[in-house]
């Protein structure tokens, strides 16, 4: 997709990004050309392991590291220069929360409040109070942040990214840290902000995360854009692995091995393997042809995990 | 969820077309945010209870010394300026607590707070919320240094009332004879007093804004504030040493002490002045090399 003009119209690209570098001072290489499109309404999933650039592109997105090269819009206007228009509209968590311990959470949340100059003074009680309703931590509101459980910070933070009616939220790793149940909480307050028409933008290096969450995904590996489009494109991209149970392995795994299935495991009575292109009823009748007694027969669906290390050729806990 | 939420503050869709009538005046909440964060802070408070207790403890040094009728120093040494006119009176204590807290106390203490003002929040990782809230660079860091400079009218204040109160109780309190021999009203030597308490505010801008660029330099609060008060001590003493003296009038603590020039009548205003463009040439170099370094920087923390 390609992002010709300024106006932020309806079709338009939230995010683009065209050729965006950055090389730190040491002459480190963190980013390299990425040209990322993140379609309005998606809730869009970046993914990629820890040190694969993801948290540099989300700080060049929003003005904090200024790029070395190439361009970076948001909100069809080009960032940083137009930080101050753009910014109000996007709520933002960064690596975790940060918070001031020594003031309560609805402190913390007047204090960011008040550094935005768009921000209706008149209404800050309200709106502070709203988002903290949101989040489920009114009660919690009037104590000191620093007696926060990483969980209640985590979500404090998401408050503050909610103080203001937002077109985008921008969200780096919103679940590290958590307890499945924290986790779950965060997830289906993403999916219930999406539901309003936010852009979500979401970065993880958990793929189940993202497979659960996102509509969109972008695979970031050392630096560079692996791949992106719509989680389904995905996973069908991948084919899936054949997986059949039988009581008879090995006559089983001669026949498919005939039938040109490569790459055969055979585990106890579960034979699995990269079938060969064609219908997969031929593989069965193959089978059942050579008197193999044939238990469960069929695709395991192929996930995210898949196509990443077919992508990289690498496993995905490898930092970059 | 509920209807409630719907109404809430999140409605992406329908924000995107509405725009927001902005006053120019709400910049200033970030201001007063930025006071309320500075003032409410333990280590801000703590810094003013040590800067009051030093007028309270001269105070009472000087009454239990004198009350044999005996003079303070005993003849032999010298203490802090015009700490032998306490006893005769009171105001004498705001004079002599300012001129004992101006070389060492009272920087320490802005070195702290304007050493912490921007690593701190870089340390915490508040700053890059501000940043993307967005508080602007820019505005930022004009908050910043205008909480640095409340602190510095703050702190001198603190010392400079501890010591009003104090001298009142402990000692007499009358015309005040100036240092060339004049006597005024004890209003007018008020006036002085406020007037002096001022002169030392302004004589801690330069040192202010050399903080605040340090802070701007580092990920560190504590780093920024050791790096600040250590460069104090340095200039201190590069500013004792006679054999240096062609570098002086360049040190931003050179012209300190010049507030006394306040007590004579008429006042001397030579190196009040001096000291007042020393501070502004300062505060004018460093708040604007603050301002570049904060504007181009990149905020990793």
């Amino acid at each position: 997709m390609t992002e010709p003009t300024a106006v932020a119209g309806e079709d338009s690209a939230v995010i683009s990004t065209q050729g965006l570098t950055k090389r730190y001072r040491g002459g480190q290489l963190a980013v390299e050309a990425l040209d990322l499109s993140v379609p309005r309404g998606s809730v869009f999933g970046f993914l990629g392991p820890n040190g694969s650039g993801k948290t540099t592109t989300i700080r060049m997105l929003l003005g904090l590291i200024e790029p070395t090269g190439g361009t970076a819009r948001l909100l069809g206007e080009p960032m940083p220069e137009a930080v101050r228009r753009v910014l109000p509209r996007v709520g933002a968590l960064i690596e975790g929360p940060a918070l001031y311990g020594f003031l309560s959470g609805r402190e913390n949340l007047l204090r960011y409040d008040a550094a935005d100059p768009t921000a209706d003074p008149r209404t800050r009680a309200a709106r502070v109070d709203r988002a903290l309703e949101r989040v489920g931590l009114s009660a919690a509101a009037r104590k000191k942040a620093r007696a926060y459980s990483l969980g209640m910070k985590q979500r404090l933070g998401l408050a503050a990214a909610l103080l203001q009616p937002r077109e985008l939220l921008v969200l780096d790793e919103p679940t590290n840290g958590l307890d499945p149940q924290g986790m779950r909480e965060i997830r289906s307050l993403v999916r219930e902000l999406a539901g309003d028409g936010i852009t979500v933008f979401l970065s993880s290096h958990l793929l189940d995360e993202i497979e659960q969450v996102c509509t969109h995904t972008a695979v970031m590996h050392r630096g560079r854009l692996v791949v992106q489009g719509t989680v389904a494109e995905m996973a069908a991209g991948a084919r899936g692995r054949l997986a059949v149970t039988t009581p008879d392995p090995v006559e089983a795994a001669r026949v498919l091995k005939e039938q040109g299935v490569s790459d055969l495991v055979t585990d106890g009575e579960e034979l699995s393997g990269d079938p060969p292109p064609g219908d997969l009823a031929e593989l069965n009748a193959a089978l059942v042809r050579a008197d193999v007694r044939v238990r469960a027969f069929g695709l395991r669906r192929a996930s995210l995990e898949d196509v990443f290390v077919s992508l990289t050729g690498e496993g995905f806990d490898v930092a970059g | 969820m509920s209807q409630a939420e719907a109404a809430g503050p999140v409605h992406g869709e329908r924000a995107r077309t509405a725009p927001r009538a902005v006053s120019p005046l709400w910049s200033l909440g970030l201001f007063r945010s930025e006071l309320l964060i500075t003032f409410r802070r333990w280590r801000t408070l703590a810094l003013l209870a040590v800067l009051a207790a030093v007028p309270v403890l001269v105070g009472i040094a000087v009454k239990i010394e004198t009350s044999d009728g005996g003079t303070v120093g005993g003849g032999g040494g010298e203490g802090p300026a015009f700490i032998s006119q306490i006893t005769n009176n009171g105001l004498f204590l705001v004079f002599t607590s300012l001129a004992a807290t101006l070389p060492f106390f009272l920087p320490m203490a802005v070195g702290v707070v304007a050493g912490d003002s921007v690593a701190g929040e870089a340390g915490a990782g508040t700053l890059r919320y501000l940043l993307v809230a967005p508080a602007g660079r820019t505005r930022l860091l004009l908050a910043k240094l205008t909480a640095v400079l409340t602190f510095c009218l703050a702190a001198t204040l603190t010392v400079a009332m501890a010591a009003l109160v104090t001298g009142a109780l402990l000692f007499p309190t009358g015309e005040v004879t100036l240092l060339s021999g004049t006597t005024v009203s004890f209003g007018e030597g008020l006036l002085r007093a406020l007037a002096i308490a001022a002169a030392v505010a302004l004589s801690l801008l330069g040192l202010a804004a050399l903080g605040v660029f340090v802070s701007t330099l580092t990920n560190s609060g504590i780093a920024a504030m050791a790096a600040t008060v250590g460069l104090l001590i340095t200039v201190q003493i590069v500013n004792s040493i006679p054999q240096l003296d062609g570098v002086h009038p360049f040190l931003f603590p050179n012209y300190w002490l010049s507030f006394a020039d306040l007590l004579r009548d008429p006042v001397y205003w030579d190196d009040l002045l001096k000291n007042l463009g020393l501070q502004a040439l300062y505060t004018a170099v460093f708040g604007s090399a603050a301002w570049a370094r904060f504007n181009n920087r990149d905020v990793t923390a």
